[in-house]
C-alpha cells in the first residue's frame, strides 16, 4: 500500500536548508498499521508531511495507494489518503460548525446524500446528532479529535496518516480515541501510519514500527520482537528505558 | 513543613459557584509529593493557592495553610513577595505565558538571583549560565540572549526550571515541569532536579498527569479527581491503588509489554466527586 524509498525531506528558509529526513526506506502492506516513533526533531512528522503531499521539497520514491503525492494533490489522492493532526484545537476551523466541517469534503468531491453521510459519520465516531451544529469551541478536546477523525473518514479513504493523534489528550480520553481508531480500522480494513513520541501508544496500535533518530530510521522491528527480545540500537533501548519513567542514576 | 488543611477554591460565575478544589489536605516535608489527575482536577489551582496566585475572582479558604509556621492565608502581599521565589517557588506549566515576552531569558533568570540571593550583575550572569548548563541546554551563551518566543516548548520548560532553582528555594512546586520534553531529555532534567532536591533538602510538590513518571520520581502520591484528593499512596505502590478512579487511570495507559486489543475505558462515577467522610 505504501512504499517509501530513500526519502529525503528538506526545509528551506532563505539560505538555510534544514535536512529533516535523511534518506529512509520502509514499506507498509495494505491493512497494516505501521508506527514511526522518535523524539522532537527526529523527522517523523516530516515523513508524514511528505506522504500526505504537504512537504514542498522531498526526493526519493513515495508510492501511496498507487499514487505519488504532489504539491497539488489530485482528487483521487484525497479520496484515498487522509490525515489526522495532533492538535484538535488547531486543526478544526473555529468558525465552522461540525456540520460544515464534515460537509465540505463531500461537496468538493461532488458526493450526494451529504446530510445522511454527515449523520452516519457522527454515529461512527460515537457522537450523537446533537453535536452536528456545534462549533469546535463547544467541544472538549476528545470530542474535537473525534470530529477530526470523522472528517478524515468521510471520503472513505484507504490510508489514514495519524500525527500524534492523542498526545494532547488526557489518558482516559486517549484510551477512548485509541479504541475508536482500532475499531474503525478493523471495520473498514484501513491502513494506518501512526507517528508518536510515545512508544507505548505505538506498541498498542501497530504491528510493526520504525524508530527515527536525527532524520534516520535507526531500527525497524515488529511489536512482537519489542516484547520478547532486546532491540539492537542503543537509541531504541534508551526510549524503552525512558518510557518506564524516572530511574535514579545510582542506587 | 508545608501544611494544607481543608483547602477550598471557589470561582463565582454567572451560572453559579464552581468548586475548583474542595476539602484538600496534605503536608509536605523534605520529600517529593506527587499530585496526579487529569485536566480540570484542580491540581494546578492547589499549587497556585499555596503561592497565593489564584486569579480573581477565585476565592481561597482553608482551615490552615502554612509554610514552616508562617500562615500563608493571612500573610500580607509584602510578606508573600519575600516568601515567593526564596522560600516557596513554583515552576509554571506553560513557558509561553509564564516568561516575559519582551526580555531575553538570560536577563530574566539573572533577575531571580539578584532579587533573592543578593548576587551582583556579574555573579548573576555567571549563575545563569551555570543553571542553563545544569538543565542540559546545549548552548547557554546563545540561549541566554534569546527571547521566549524563540524557544521550543522543551527549552522553555528547562529555562523556567533553571530560573526557579537559581533562588534555591526551600519548597518547590513543579507544575507539569517536563510535559514538553522528550522522554530521554526528561530523564536527564529529572536527574538534575533530583540531585538538587536531595542536596538542598528541598520539599517538592510535583504536579503531573503522567502516572508512571510520578510513581517513579516521587515519594508519595495524591490522586486528584474533580477538585478532591481521592487517594493518597506511597509512590512505589501506586500500582496497588484501590480507588476506582486511580485504578481506571492506571488501566487506561497503553503498555509496551502486554498485548491488549482494547484499552479499558473509565466510567466515571459522580459519587467520586462527592464528599467522603473522614478520608481526606
Amino acid at each position: 500500500m505504501i512504499t517509501v524509498e530513500e526519502l529525503r525531506v528538506d526545509f528551506r528558509r532563505g539560505e538555510d536548508i534544514l535536512n529533516a529526513v535523511a534518506g529512509i526506506t520502509f514499506h507498509v502492506t495494505a491493512g497494516e498499521s505501521y508506527g514511526l516513533v522518535g523524539e522532537s526533531g527526529s523527522g517523523k512528522s516530516s515523513v508524514l508531511l511528505a506522504l500526505s503531499g504537504l512537504a514542498k521539497e522531498w526526493s526519493g520514491t513515495i508510492q501511496i495507494a498507487g499514487e505519488t503525492p504532489t504539491e497539488r494533490r489530485s482528487m483521487d489522492f484525497c479520496r484515498s489518503v487522509q490525515m489526522v493532526f495532533q492538535d484538535p484545537f488547531g486543526s478544526l476551523h473555529p468558525k465552522h460548525t461540525v456540520d460544515s466541517i464534515l460537509s465540505e469534503p463531500l461537496s468538493i468531491h461532488g458526493l450526494g446524500d451529504i446530510s445522511d453521510r454527515v449523520s452516519a459519520a457522527l454515529t461512527e465516531i460515537g457522537l450523537d446528532q446533537s453535536f452536528r451544529f456545534r462549533y469546535p469551541h463547544q467541544l472538549s478536546g476528545g470530542q474535537r479529535q473525534r470530529i477530526a477523525i470523522a472528517r478524515a473518514l468521510i471520503l472513505a479513504p484507504k490510508v489514514i496518516l495519524l500525527d500524534e493523534p492523542t498526545s494532547a489528550l488526557d489518558v482516559s480520553v486517549q484510551a477512548e480515541i485509541l479504541n475508536l481508531l482500532s475499531d474503525i480500522r478493523d471495520r473498514r480494513g484501513l491502513t494506518f501510519v501512526l507517528v508518536s513520541h510515545d512508544l507505548a501508544v505505538v506498541a498498542h496500535m501497530c504491528s510493526r514500527f520504525g524508530v527515527m533518530h536525527l532524520g534516520e530510521l535507526v531500527e525497524e522491528m515488529t511489536v512482537e520482537r519489542l516484547r520478547t527480545g532486546e532491540p539492537e540500537h542503543p537509541f531504541t533501548r534508551q526510549l524503552i528505558a525512558a518510557a518506564r519513567g524516572y530511574e535514579p542514576a545510582t542506587s | 513543613m508545608l501544611i494544607v488543611e481543608n483547602l477550598r477554591i471557589q470561582f463565582p460565575t454567572a451560572a453559579g459557584v464552581v468548586e475548583a478544589v474542595q476539602d484538600v489536605s496534605f503536608s509536605v516535608g523534605r520529600e517529593k509529593l506527587g499530585i496526579v489527575g487529569e485536566s480540570g482536577s484542580g491540581k494546578t489551582m492547589t499549587g497556585r493557592a499555596l503561592m497565593r496566585l489564584v486569579p480573581a475572582p477565585g476565592l481561597v479558604t482553608a482551615r490552615r495553610m502554612s509554610l514552616e509556621g508562617i500562615d500563608l492565608l493571612s500573610a500580607s502581599e509584602r510578606q508573600m513577595r519575600a516568601i515567593r521565589g526564596r522560600r516557596l517557588a513554583m515552576v509554571l506549566q506553560d513557558s509561553r505565558y509564564a516568561l516575559n515576552p519582551v526580555m531575553p531569558v538570560g536577563q530574566q533568570i539573572a533577575e531571580v538571583s539578584q532579587t533573592h540571593t543578593g548576587a551582583n550583575a556579574k555573579q548573576a550572569q555567571h549563575r545563569t549560565l551555570e543553571m542553563l548548563e545544569a538543565v542540559h541546554i546545549r548552548d547557554p551563551e546563545r540561549v541566554q540572549r534569546v527571547y521566549p518566543h524563540e524557544l521550543s516548548g522543551g527549552m522553555g520548560q528547562r529555562v523556567m526550571i533553571a530560573m526557579m532553582l537559581c533562588a534555591e528555594p526551600d519548597y518547590l512546586i513543579l507544575d507539569e515541569p517536563t510535559s514538553a520534553l522528550d522522554a530521554t531529555t526528561r530523564v536527564q532534567v529529572l536527574a538534575v532536579l533530583d540531585e538538587l532536591i536531595s542536596r538542598r533538602g528541598m520539599g517538592v510538590i510535583f504536579i503531573s498527569h503522567d502516572l508512571n513518571l510520578v510513581a517513579s520520581f516521587c515519594d508519595r502520591v495524591s490522586v486528584m479527581f474533580a477538585g478532591r484528593i481521592v487517594e493518597h499512596c506511597v509512590a512505589s505502590e501506586l500500582h496497588l491503588a484501590t480507588h476506582p478512579y486511580s485504578r481506571g487511570l492506571l488501566a487506561a495507559l497503553p503498555r509496551i509489554h502486554d498485548h491488549q486489543s482494547r484499552l479499558p475505558v473509565m466510567v466515571r462515577d459522580p459519587a467520586w466527586g462527592a464528599a467522603s467522610d473522614g478520608a481526606a
